[in-house]
């Protein structure tokens, strides 16, 4: 390394890396992976939101996390999303493609996909 | 893509009560559930918490598993990592309130954690110490870009000048100004920087941890430090008993070397310097630092009269700035927070945090950062959770062999440099060892002294000589053989040796007990003039009795007494013959009546 240029490289590429540690992001995304959510098929949703969060470069403010049975089976896989000063928005029968938009709407955009949620289903 | 990381605990405390093989499970265990691609498993130093060992920490959640077992691997890993239920029964959630909480809460919402603030300690138990990357994640290696870049070495001095820093072992002296005096004399003057690991007291664990956890902050700040004096040369001392430490630094030296942040023309700036480590054999004389300078140059460790002091003819006759692990630890948050943030922590005199090692008759035995200027209460009760057995507490002594005690009517003194020497204590390294009740102090005196004694190095009489006859007298007073007078010889021969040692080492060796003298006379007393160790430690001074009205003259105890001091009539109560017995405690165990005490 010849320059503060590549350290800064480094620290840039591996933030994102370790950022999980710091497990304060001022948004939770919480999938619920109890059985029911796994057989639904949660884990593909649960990777989708991982990867998109960091592609987005959202991993800062951005926590992904799980979380057991919500209570609501029969609407697995669930996805609630906690912000900040803001009432939780929980979505239902998520899929790996639902998440990328929510990811880029909601997350992204500040407005949640009204269509995914508990009420419109 | 990875979504969970899980910290498993690699420092001594956790190593020791088997976390490799944990690691080693988990990693397996992961790999069968096939979630390697979705969940990492990282190695760290120390959290703190040692007690409750071996330590896991799940992310992002920052659920808290304590003492886990290889048998609950599996469990962890279908429950929480696959299903996201934790595992309710190994998670420690102790938020030090009266109402109990359910479920996980974050780490920084523990008891433990809450009251602390960890800079020295920052990364440990965060990144995986022998990942160079994780630590320029968390900025790294930025403070000594900074430095060579942007500033001159006179700016760094000052800056750190400024920031009020004193070392964090032994006397407090204000690290920039150590540096001030090292940096002056005839250009292209070879100079040394040297990291005094040499962890010697007792009982402490502060440096250990911080080279266990964080190695490269403190390798960064000893070439900020390089830089700041003009030298291009430095040494770690570090004792062979600690392995993990070595290990972890040798890999930490190799990786700097690698990205050319040791070497030669350092960020392409011309400066150049590199690192050697030099194993210690475990002599507390080597941590005192001229002896610790003569023993890296290949001699036996023994130390030299200052002046002249290191800064101006050290290692190798050449100017040398000499500081200890946490003081270096401190280094590079410093240049890139600046000296007013710094100084904004902590009290007027003492700036900063200081960890603990906290050790003896406390509930969280483990290691603490706090900043300076807490009342010891909040580092026994809020922190460390207290006593065990709902004993209660008689004293801390801080400073180690060099220091001395602090009584629990002075529990609320703030732990500051100043306070802790008006008291009669010092801060020394760190070490802090709490007693109660079930503790003599004359017996605590005592043990402190055997091992300034054994570690003596004998170069001066004072030391050689003079700390063997405190300890003669130490121990006759605990063999109830002490005589009136006693207590004042052993404040005489303090006096002299405090005066008189060569080093600092010899120097603070009485104070353990002059400040058991000043606080606890009365404890001295009873020994010498009852013949009676108030907390029945002392074996010498027991007296073992069998209750006439309790006895049932069963003759158990009789038996079982190795010295046939127990005679009597079977069915009416025997007695102990004072002149026979060894006090060994054995009839005390026998009885089923409670009829034999101990006074």
């Amino acid at each position: 390394m010849k320059s503060l240029e590549e350290l800064a490289a480094i620290r840039d590429r591996m933030k994102s890396r370790v950022v999980l540690r710091e497990g304060s992001g001022e948004t939770r995304v919480v999938v619920g992976m109890a059985t029911c959510g796994i057989a639904a098929g949660a884990r593909p949703v649960l990777n989708a939101f991982v990867e998109e969060v960091a592609k987005e470069n959202l991993t800062d403010h951005v926590t992904v996390t799980q979380t057991g049975c919500i209570g609501i089976c029969q609407y697995e896989p669930v996805v609630e999303v906690f912000e900040a000063g803001k009432e939780k928005v929980t979505y239902v029968k998520m899929t790996a493609e639902k998440a990328k938009r929510v990811v880029e709407e909601h997350l992204k955009g500040g407005k949640p996909v009204s269509e995914y949620t508990i009420g419109n289903n | 893509m990875i979504r969970t990381h899980v910290l498993v605990c690699g420092g001594t405390g956790c190593t020791s009560s088997n976390s490799p093989a944990i690691r080693a499970a988990m990693e397996k265990e992961i790999e069968a559930r096939g979630l390697s691609e979705e969940v990492k498993v990282v190695q760290t130093g120390c959290f703190g918490l040692c007690a409750l060992g071996p330590i896991m920490i799940v992310y992002p959640d920052g659920t808290f598993y304590s003492r886990v077992t290889e048998e609950d691997v599996p469990e962890i890993v279908e429950e929480h990592l696959l299903k996201g239920r934790p595992v309710e029964r190994l998670v420690y959630n102790d938020t030090g309130n009266e109402e109990k909480v359910d479920g996980p809460v974050s780490l920084s919402d523990t008891g433990f954690y809450k009251k602390q603030l960890r800079l020295a300690l920052r990364n440990c138990g965060v990144i995986n110490p022998e990942v160079i990357d994780e630590y320029i994640a968390m900025d790294g290696y930025a403070a000594l870009g900074k430095v060579l870049t942007e500033m001159t070495p006179k700016e760094v001095i000052d800056l750190v000048l400024a920031s009020g820093l004193r070392g964090r072992c032994g006397a407090g002296f204000p690290t920039g100004r150590k540096w001030m005096f090292a940096s002056g004399g005839e250009p292209g003057t070879k100079k040394y920087v040297v990291c005094n690991a040499d962890e010697g007291d007792p009982g402490a664990f502060m440096d250990r941890s911080v080279l266990e956890g964080d190695p490269h902050a403190v390798i960064e700040a000893m070439a900020i430090a390089a830089y700041a004096i003009g030298a291009d040369e430095g040494y770690i001392y570090v004792r062979a008993e600690y392995p993990i430490a070595v290990k972890r630094l040798n890999i930490a030296i190799g990786q700097a070397r690698e990205y050319g942040l040791l070497g030669k023309n350092i960020f392409g700036t011309g400066f150049n310097f590199d690192i050697t480590v030099r194993l210690g054999a475990g002599a507390f004389v080597c941590g005192e630092e001229t002896a610790l300078l003569t023993s890296i140059e290949g001699n036996r460790g023994e130390p030299r009269p200052r002046p002249p002091f290191p800064a101006v003819k050290g290692l190798f006759g050449q100017p040398t700035i000499i500081n200890n692990v946490e003081t270096y630890a401190n280094i590079p948050q410093i240049i890139l927070k600046g000296a007013e943030w710094f100084s904004s922590i902590g009290c007027e005199k003492s700036k900063g945090t200081k960890v603990f090692a906290l050790g003896g008759k406390i509930n969280h035995t483990g290691l603490v950062e706090v900043p300076m200027g807490t009342p010891l209460s909040t580092i026994i009760y809020d922190i460390g959770g207290g006593i065990p057995n709902g004993k209660k507490f008689k004293a801390a002594q801080t400073g180690g062999p060099s220091g001395g005690c602090i009584p629990a009517s002075l529990i609320d003194t703030p732990v500051d440099y100043d306070s802790l020497t008006a008291i009669g204590s010092m801060m020394g390294s760190g070490g802090l060892i709490v007693m109660d009740e079930d503790n003599c102090m004359v017996d605590i005196a005592k043990f402190f002294l055997t091992f300034t004694v054994d570690e003596s190095c004998g170069k001066c009489t004072p030391c050689r000589e003079g700390t063997r006859r405190m300890l003669e007298i130490l121990e006759r007073i605990t063999d109830g053989k002490g005589e009136e007078g006693d207590i004042e010889r052993l404040e005489s021969l303090a006096k002299t040796i405090k005066t008189t040692a060569l080093c600092g080492l010899g120097q603070t060796a009485p104070n353990p007990v002059l400040s058991t003298i000043r606080y606890f006379r009365d404890e001295y007393e009873a020994h010498i003039r009852e013949k009676r160790c108030p907390a029945h430690v002392c074996q010498k001074l027991a007296r073992f009795v069998i209750d006439p009205e309790k006895c049932k003259g069963c003759s158990a105890c009789s038996r079982k007494c190795p010295v046939g001091a127990i005679s009597g009539q079977i069915k009416s109560p025997f007695v102990i013959d004072q002149t026979k017995c060894i006090k060994c405690g054995t009839c005390l165990d026998t009885c089923k009546f409670g009829a034999i005490s101990k006074n």
